[in-house]
């Protein structure tokens, strides 16, 4: 993109019908490091890349818990993405309040497409620079949505958004099929293949990484570096193949330390700093 | 020049009866199941306690629809400020913030009587006792609600050494054991369904210990 006449503020259309603010806004987005998500009938997992800016510095915040059944993750401005994590927190305590239920996934991203909207159509704000991958369960079951900064929002059974996110869309464009019906084990397997593809080549450790699951009976969560690191291990070991679809040699805890067995609550390394 | 009274009425009192004790290493907050509204019974069997947090669980009597919407008004705070601080909130925090949400309402207030239990920072057991605009006050066990009357006097005499009647309390902790506090919560909601009319039914217990939380149930009278 370059910059003309018709690119100073979000109010104003280019000849063409479009807003540039708007798409400059997406390019925040490309520009982030990478977050995918992917969905099976049952659970939902969201992964990230996080990496630090220097060696003393820890690493950003990208995965939120937004409530027992619903997680985001986030790339772009983090700082737009903390602010949207807070509103979709409010509004699920809020909806839990009034109606003693869960908020759907589905009324929740509208929700947040309509907030996304206003900064679109107004002179003094600009769009949210962030792109966020909704993750969550309902009566109607798992969804993933992706909500943009232009007020768009789709569902999908796996995306991938930030630098270099089209090496994993392109891994999971062929495995997609199999999604539906895939264990929680070889989703999160999936999640971490297509992760890696967003590394070109880097190694993937569970320090550069985040990975988040949701499922029936199973509340939002983000897995622990020892579970994340573990299951690393595991595909690494077994070679470069990608799991097959067959669960019987992929039961994480006949390999992995008891640490493994731990769902627990979210991520104890994080540093204070992060919030 | 008699002052014009409403003829109508905000709050009504549904009855009951709640008591905590705490220990050096668990609380005990027990509550009867009886709703009532002046001398009927709306039902034997509602709950009058709620699990704020992993350790901390409040029994208020009182105007059960302002109870509940106390409770309900906590359980989204906490989880507020688990989203914020990634964890739990303390038994001590969750007591101001009680206190505090309670004055919040000092001219029309939450007609709410409230005892919260749970382990403190150091997993001792720890009980607050409230009036209904919020003042406070940290004790090792304490009672409200109708039969409160009933059971004070008697908790005072058996357990000497935290009564804040001997000022200052000797413990903030009674020295009883988990099962000798579970026998004398029961014996007093025995002896207070006997007089108090508005007590009885079932007495619902609620234990918080290291292991985490247990409930019980015993009959009571329902005459």
């Amino acid at each position: 993109m370059f910059r003309n006449q018709y690119d100073t503020d979000v109010t104003t259309w280019s000849p063409a019908g479009r807003l540039f603010q708007v798409e400059y806004a997406m390019e925040a987005v490309k520009q982030g490091s990478a977050a995918i998500g992917l969905r099976s009938k049952t659970h939902v997992v969201l992964a990230s890349v996080n990496k630090a800016n220097s060696e003393l510095s820890s690493h950003q915040k990208k995965i939120f818990k937004v409530d027992d059944h619903i997680g985001v993750a986030i790339a772009g401005l983090t700082a737009d993405g903390r602010v949207l994590s807070r509103y979709m927190r409010s509004e699920c305590i809020n909806y839990s309040y009034s109606y003693e239920s869960q908020l759907p996934v589905g009324r929740l991203v509208v929700q947040l497409a309509d907030k996304a909207q206003v900064c679109t159509q107004r002179s003094w704000k600009r769009p949210y620079g962030v792109g966020l991958l909704v993750g969550g369960l309902d009566e109607s079951g798992a969804h993933l949505y992706y909500n943009c900064p232009s007020g768009n929002y789709f569902e999908y059974q796996a995306f991938a958004i930030g630098s270099r996110s089209q090496a994993a869309k392109t891994y999971m464009e062929r495995k997609f099929e199999t999604f539906t019906e895939a264990s929680r084990e070889n989703l999160i397997k999936d999640a971490l293949f297509a992760l890696r593809e967003t590394l070109q080549g880097e190694k993937l450790t569970s320090s550069i990484c985040t990975v988040a699951v949701v499922g029936i009976g199973e509340a939002f969560h983000i897995l622990d570096k020892e579970t994340v690191q573990a299951l690393i291990n595991e595909f690494e070991i077994a070679g470069e193949e990608a799991p097959a679809d067959e669960t019987a040699p992929q039961d994480q805890d006949g390999d992995a330390q008891p640490a493994a067995a731990d769902q627990g609550p979210a991520d104890q390394g994080v540093a204070p700093m992060d919030m | 020049m008699t002052k014009e009274h409403a003829n109508w009425s905000p709050y009504d009192n549904n009855g009951g009866t709640c008591v905590a004790i705490a220990g050096a290493d668990y609380c005990v907050v027990a509550a009867d199941t009886r709703m009532s509204s002046g001398y009927n019974i709306l039902t034997r069997d509602y709950s009058k306690i709620t699990q704020l947090a992993d350790k901390c669980a409040m029994a208020s009597s009182g105007f059960q629809a302002d109870v509940r919407a106390l409770q309900k008004h906590l359980e989204a705070r906490h989880l507020i400020y688990q989203h914020q601080h990634n964890k739990q909130m303390s038994t001590p925090a969750m007591a101001q913030l009680l206190s505090n949400t309670l004055y919040y309402k000092r001219f029309f207030p939450y007609y709410a009587f409230n005892v919260l239990g749970g382990l403190d920072g150091e997993g001792k057991g720890c009980v607050f006792t409230y009036d209904a605009v919020g003042s406070y006050e940290r004790v090792g066990y304490s009672s409200q609600g109708s039969g409160s009357t009933l059971i004070m006097p008697f908790l005072d005499n058996q357990l000497k050494s935290p009564s804040p009647l001997l000022l200052p309390a000797k413990d903030a902790v009674t020295p009883l054991s988990e099962s000798e506090a579970l026998d004398l919560v029961k014996t007093c909601f025995a002896s207070a369904t006997e007089r108090d009319i508005y007590t009885g039914d079932k007495l619902e217990i609620v234990v918080l210990n290291a292991k985490g939380t247990r409930r019980e149930y015993m009959e009571l009278r329902k005459d």
